[in-house]
């Protein structure tokens, strides 16, 4: 029997990045999962969070919780949103016994997507072709609070004709913040520019990550820019046959 | 009080400036990585333990250490003087002055005397003070506040040195960077000589021996605290540490915090002033604790981590934000990731406001800190104490969070939003989406959200 796997979409795949969450479900059905997308689902509560809302950031954590409570592994395609689920809900709901009991039971059953793949023993079953120059956008909360630096890497170098080429700013932030890209915006440009340079000294055609807000912000100031560089999930890389 | 947005601009425009910043908080960010890596120090992690615990405890029991430090000053023959005020610890400065008649004042190695701008209360009652510090110096001579907390003439170029020298010093233009710390030394050793006191800052108090210690690479601090006739040293109630024994700690993870040094090129320990059959040294020690708003800080049971802060910079050359700003665009002397915290906690919240959100939350400052501040933590916590002045913004996420608890209406908020984008590419010029188009584009809206894709594919 194939076994089952509930994703975790996050609300900028589902409504801007579909792409990248569709294949990630191919992935994951190539690796012989049964994927299952609770409709019910909506958002971490991640704006709320970390914009300092935390009443609203707990009813949304809440409906979260609920809604994945039963589901055995819960995958995600975002550094951040898993991030949010697994290190601040303790922040969100400290205090309150109850709900952290079920925080508890939730958070050790959810991934982040690179870090599900890198525990599957058929990975050779991707059969993944990519046949770019390529170069690896570190997004700050995969890197920083999943300590997720390796897996990414390790899962491009699983990938047929593909050359990875780092960039020297490899870990620098890409200045998106959530609402900090907007209210602070010329600082953000200005951060996002900075690692547009990077990109392009590495002479790569795509830039990858696992977050799709960064490749948003990264995509708007490459186009911005007027510079030709593609950005693109994981996920899209590994499910490309070339 | 909103960001300084038109002076942000222009250090953004400015490119000299910009490469300045950057490539010289690059040098001092990569040493660092070199200088903890696992191969030069395998201890790294558990030092930074050690000493985020060590601070905790002495925070914790800062009363007890900080009479006992008084006791063991005593007894070395200083005094402590109680500062509850930057101006209260000006005005036994001066008074002390006079009373010496010490119109010259040679200073070393203080942001806290900057914090409590010192200078210019000096100034004001006609007590001549010098900075001795190359880049203070410099700094001084041009009129400008520290940009960094510990490099603060970082931004500028030897071009820039030449033309202050010239100026202010009627010194021939000089673009060599040994010939200006040669004219910098020439000046200064002139001071030393006359200077009635010498004030210097502290790294860390002991509290079992009653010692300041300073470290430094110029070794202008231990001129300062020598050859005068009076020390001040003047610091922060928090740069306490219980024991003499817990410095080494510290010591291997400042040093290269801050610039990747294994050690600084000297390290004072000074106990005080000069005892009987001791050759040299000062006649008298004074050692001014200054409050300044950090015990109201230590009673914040959110905020009072920042007060473990051992001014590496470190966060400050790891921030991408300070990397892109600079020192000047914050409202305070202490920049930076650090900055904006303890500015909100000291200078007051509301007047503050924008500093805890100028941030992406992006984690580095926490990655690099050495005493483990959670500083990206604590930003969220200062937003979500001054959220609540803002009730348009509080609004706008109400509804958010009502929204995303209603699947079917989130569904249908989505399709309309990427309808309108599809249909107007270009439209709703205005609020968060002009902001965002000011700096870069904005991706095109897809037909079918991702979960429209998925009932298509389960049909
Ligand atoms: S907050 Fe941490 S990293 Fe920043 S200056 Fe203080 S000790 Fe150094």
């Amino acid at each position: 029997m194939a076994r089952s796997v509930a994703i975790f979409v996050t609300c900028i795949v589902d409504q801007l990045f579909p792409k990248a969450g569709l294949a990630m479900v191919d992935v994951l059905e190539r690796l012989g999962f049964e994927v299952e997308f609770r409709s019910a689902q909506t958002c971490c509560a991640q704006p709320a969070f970390n914009s300092g809302y935390q009443d609203e950031a707990r009813a949304v954590a809440l409906h979260f919780i609920d809604t994945f409570a039963d589901a055995e592994t819960i995958v995600v395609p975002s550094g951040s949103c898993t991030s949010m689920i697994t290190h601040h809900y303790a922040d969100l709901f400290a205090g309150d016994s109850k709900t952290m009991e079920r925080v508890n039971a939730l958070t050790p059953r959810v991934f982040e997507f690179s870090q599900f793949l890198l525990g599957q023993p058929n990975l050779d079953s991707l059969a993944a072709r990519f046949p770019h120059k390529v170069t690896y956008h570190d997004s700050c909360h995969a890197l920083r609070e999943l300590g997720l630096k390796d897996a990414p890497r390790r899962l491009l170098g699983l990938v047929k004709d593909l050359e990875l080429v780092e960039m020297e700013a490899a870990e620098e932030c890409c200045g998106f913040g959530g609402t900090f890209s907007v209210k602070f915006a010329q600082i953000s440009g200005a951060m996002a520019r900075t690692k547009v340079d990077s990109i392009l000294q590495t002479g790569a055609s795509h830039v990858v990550s696992l977050d799709s807000s960064c490749l948003m912000q990264l995509r708007g100031a490459l186009s911005r820019g007027g510079h030709k560089v593609e950005t693109l999930h994981l996920a899209e890389v590994l499910a490309s046959r070339g | 009080m909103s960001a300084p947005d038109s002076a942000i601009r222009q250090t953004l425009a400015d490119a000299n400036l910009q490469l300045a910043i950057y490539s010289n908080t690059g040098r001092f960010k990569d040493n660092r990585v070199k200088a903890v890596a696992p191969d030069q120090l395998p201890e790294y992690q558990d030092l930074r333990t050690r000493a985020a615990a060590i601070k905790r405890h002495t925070l914790a029991f800062l009363d007890v250490y900080l009479l006992q430090l008084e006791n063991a000053v005593n007894d070395n023959g200083g005094k402590v003087i109680w500062a509850s005020t930057g101006e209260e610890a000006a005005e036994f400065i001066v008074k002390l002055a006079k009373d010496r008649q010490a119109n010259l004042i040679v200073k070393s190695k203080s942001m806290t005397s900057e914090e409590i701008q010192l200078n210019e209360r000096l100034a004001h009652n006609e007590l001549e003070a010098v900075e001795t510090d190359l880049g203070e110096y410099i700094l001084q001579l041009a009129g400008q506040r520290p940009f960094h907390i510990v490099a603060p003439a970082i931004h500028m170029t030897r071009h820039d040195v030449a033309d202050i020298f010239t100026e202010k010093l009627g010194v021939a233009h000089d673009t060599v960077i040994e010939n200006q710390a040669m004219t910098a030394r020439r000046v200064l050793r002139e001071k030393f000589l006359t200077a009635g006191i010498g004030i210097t800052g502290a790294n860390f108090l002991l509290a079992d021996s009653g010692a300041v210690v300073i470290v430094e690479n110029e070794g202008n601090a231990r001129l300062t605290h020598s050859a005068p006739k009076i020390h001040i040293a003047i610091a922060g109630i928090e740069k306490l540490i219980p024991r003499t024994r817990d410095l080494a700690v510290f010591l291997d993870l400042l040093g290269r915090s801050a610039s990747g040094q294994t050690l600084t090129s000297y390290t004072s320990i000074v106990t005080g002033p000069r005892r009987k059959g001791e050759l040299d040294g000062p006649e008298e020690f004074y050692l001014v604790l200054l409050d300044a708003g950090r015990t109201k800080l230590l009673a914040d049971p959110d905020q009072r981590e920042s007060l473990q802060c051992i001014r590496c910079g470190a966060c400050l050359n790891a921030c991408p934000v300070y990397r892109k700003i600079g020192g000047h665009n914050y409202p305070w002397v202490y920049s930076g990731p650090i900055g904006k915290v303890i500015t909100p906690a000291l200078q007051g919240k509301e007047n503050n406001a924008w500093l805890p959100f100028a941030s992406s939350l992006c984690g580095a400052c926490g990655e690099v800190c050495p005493v483990k501040i959670d500083i990206p933590g604590l930003l969220i916590k200062l937003r979500k104490e001054l959220v609540r002045s803002d009730p348009a913004d509080r609004s706008a996420f109400r509804v958010w969070a009502w929204l995303m608890r209603r699947p079917v209406m989130y569904g249908l908020a989505g399709r309309i939003g990427r309808t309108l984008l599809r249909r107007m590419p270009l439209g709703f010029n205005f609020g968060p989406l002009a902001a965002w188009r000011s700096e870069r584009d904005f991706p095109a809206a897809p037909s079918k959200s991702f979960r429209d894709c998925w009932k298509e594919r389960k049909k």
